[in-house]
């Protein structure tokens, strides 16, 4: 079997200082293969967005290795790890974060502004980014600004912007946590289609059937990974708890 | 990212918020105009007083009696004015002149009231390179043998005859009558003398019938004009000149009564006036520049602020520090830049306006404007670099996280 994308040993994360001490991550071990969908649940403040940022390396974590795509990026310099984003990364967030008064297509090219690995020519750019927005169904959609999009179509937007670098590594944030169930289940669909397609995603979410997508869920409490897998007793998908 | 790409965001950006981006060069507009018009109107008017000075004569040299020393004004003769002529070499000619009060002059049934009176040599016309437009001037013998004759400026010929000829006719200057012989070219006013509005006579009249009551003696002269026969002479000519008269008032070299200039001399001591008003509207200028520029780095203070998310984003897309900091610093150098070519094209048209119209001359100094727009780019990145640096130092986390 070939090596695993994600590899997480003993990894915490302290915020503040002395008495305001909050340790975000209390020591986490994580693997996630290639070609996983891997759900993160827990209640709000239990560290999913803490690891999130670690695992999209938008941080680096207080203590703990982190090899990502066989490659150890927890010491690594701020421009390394922008590298990584641009290149093995794509996010989607809860709030689209998209820019306004920019096109769908402009939308989708900014990670192409950034690719230092291969210099891509607008043209070249302009026919990814519009594939990239057909794929997610946007094909009709080019010249749009969000504000002239519903919000799942602005997500859709965001889906194919991470995509466009055809990073190995999707992360989610809540990506429905602002849309209506509709617009939810076709977002859900999309993740479900690049996952069968062999995209490996890791995803945050508090509702339990959005988790039920993913292969694999990761209950998160206090810092610590409580539960990991889909077994009946996983307590995040106890409809209770959610 | 390449460099093309960081500029066409950076234009991107600015292009979204088109009318803010626009009152922000404002500033610059304004100061980089003001910076060219403010220099064409001081070189305008250095250029006018050169120019006008230069009408004096070509290669002048000015000798008068030193101001402020007492008695100077008594010891400069006709007689220094023929040691000068005989003496100096590398001379064209000398014009001795003296001005009286100013007189009463009738003639065809009108009468002027205080018109100045100038007597001068013979060689007057050509020494102040003003010609005789009818008629002839006075030759030397007429001088010397105080011929009652009269040269008119052209003004006032017109305002005595209109547009018959003076020439043969007699007019009265003061109470002496005399013949007119010559009506001097249209040179109108030089340094604030209305050469046109006087009456040229032989300097011997003058000192017989207008200046014998005066208590000091009648054959002093006022200013001795001296045309060296080429420029390269003229240090020689003043070298000798002084000698000269030093000798014949019996004062030392190091402090003679009398001051010998040429009209390079004059422009200066004008030119060190117009500096003065030059290095203040320059300041002036300066300082509208600097205010723009402060205006640019509040804006872009302000749009880094309202662009913290935006900021967040690129950076988790993989833009590096350095990236966002050119972003940013390259749209306030954008705006500055903008503003300079907006600036300088107000401030070449404004100074062709102020010629035109605002009653003074300008003259476009060509070095004003690499000048204007260099300040402005400096600016733009002085200016922009703080507020870039502010962009370029923010957490990605906390920025996608801010509203
Ligand atoms: N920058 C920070 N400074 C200090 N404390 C922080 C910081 N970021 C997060 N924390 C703390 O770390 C803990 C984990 O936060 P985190 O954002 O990872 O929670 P979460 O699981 O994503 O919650 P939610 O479901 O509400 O998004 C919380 O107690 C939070 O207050
Ligand atoms: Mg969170």
């Amino acid at each position: 079997m070939s090596k695993p994308l994600i590899e997480i040993q003993g990894m915490t994360k302290v915020y503040g200082m002395g008495e305001a001490t909050v340790h975000a991550l209390a020591g986490v071990d994580m693997t996630v293969e290639k070609g996983e969908f891997v759900a993160i649940m827990g209640h709000s403040g239990s560290g999913k967005s803490t690891l999130m940022n670690i695992l999209g390396c938008l941080d680096r974590p207080t203590a703990g290795a982190y090899i990502f795509d066989g490659r150890d990026v927890s010491r690594l310099s701020k421009n390394e790890l922008a590298e990584v984003r641009n290149q093995k990364l794509g996010f989607i967030f809860q709030s689209f974060n998209l820019l306004p008064r920019l096109s769908a297509l402009s939308n989708v090219m900014l990670p192409m502004l950034y690719n230092m690995e291969e210099d891509i020519s607008d043209e070249d750019a302009e026919k990814r980014a519009a594939a990239s927005l057909q794929a997610v169904g946007l094909g009709e959609r080019l010249h749009h600004q969000p504000n002239q999009l519903s919000g799942g179509q602005q997500q859709r937007v965001a889906i194919a912007r991470a995509l466009v670098n055809n990073p190995p590594l999707i992360l989610a944030d809540e990506p429905t946590g602002n849309l209506d169930s509709r617009s939810s289940v076709e977002i859900m669909e999309i993740l479900h289609h690049l996952h069968k397609h062999g995209a490996t995603i890791v995803m945050v979410t508090h509702e339990p059937d959005i988790a039920e997508h993913a292969g694999r869920v990761v209950c998160v409490k206090d810092g610590k990974i409580l539960s990991d897998g889909h077994e009946g007793n996983n307590p995040c998908l106890n409809k209770r708890m959610a | 990212m390449k460099f093309k790409k960081v500029l066409r965001t950076a234009w991107e950006g600015l292009m979204l918020n088109k009318v803010r981006s626009f009152l922000t060069t404002l500033g610059v507009i304004i100061g980089v105009a003001s910076v060219i018009v403010m220099l064409s109107v001081s070189a305008g008017t250095e250029a006018a007083i050169a120019e006008q000075i230069n009408a004096l004569g070509a290669n002048l040299i000015i000798v008068s009696p030193m101001r402020g020393v007492p008695g100077a004004g008594r010891t400069m003769m006709i007689a220094d004015a023929y040691a000068i002529e005989e003496q100096v070499v590398g001379i064209d000619g000398i014009s001795a002149e003296q001005g009286p009060a100013p007189q009463i002059v009738k003639g065809n049934g009108i009468t002027l009231e205080s018109i100045a009176v100038i007597g001068t040599t013979a060689d007057f016309p050509n020494v102040r390179d003003y010609a005789v437009a009818s008629g002839a001037y006075f030759t030397a013998d007429e001088d010397e043998r105080k011929a009652k004759v009269v040269v008119l400026g052209a003004g006032i010929a017109k305002d005595l005859f209109g547009d018959t000829s003076p020439l043969g006719q007699t007019i009265t200057v003061g109470t002496v009558k005399l013949t007119v012989i010559g009506v001097m070219e249209a040179k109108g006013m030089v340094s604030d003398v209305d050469y046109d509005g006087r009456v040229y006579l032989p300097i011997n009249i003058v000192f017989q019938k207008f200046m014998s009551e005066m208590p000091i003696g009648g054959d002093r002269v006022r200013t001795i004009y001296v045309k060296a026969d080429s420029q390269e002479n003229i240090p020689s000519v003043i070298t000798q000149i002084t000698a000269l008269l030093s000798e014949r008032h019996d004062v030392s070299p190091s402090q003679p009564d009398f001051t010998v200039q040429t009209q390079q001399d004059i422009i200066a001591t004008q030119e060190a006036t117009t500096a003065a008003f030059r290095d203040l509207l320059a300041w002036v200028a300066g300082v509208s520049l600097l205010v723009g520029g402060i205006g640019i780095m509040n804006i872009m203070l302000v749009s880094v602020t309202e662009r913290t998310r935006e900021i967040g984003l690129r950076q988790a897309l993989g833009a590096r520090a350095s990236d966002v900091l050119l972003q940013f610093l390259l749209e306030a150098v954008i705006l500055s830049l903008a503003g300079g070519l907006v600036g300088v094209g107000m401030g070449v048209g404004g100074s062709y306006l102020f010629g035109m119209f605002g009653g003074m001359q300008t003259a476009i100094v060509p070095g004003s404007i690499p000048l204007a727009f260099g300040a402005a780019a400096v600016i733009g990145i002085f200016f922009g670099y703080y507020p870039a640096t502010q962009a370029a130092k923010l957490d990605p986390i906390e920025a996608l996280r801010r509203e």
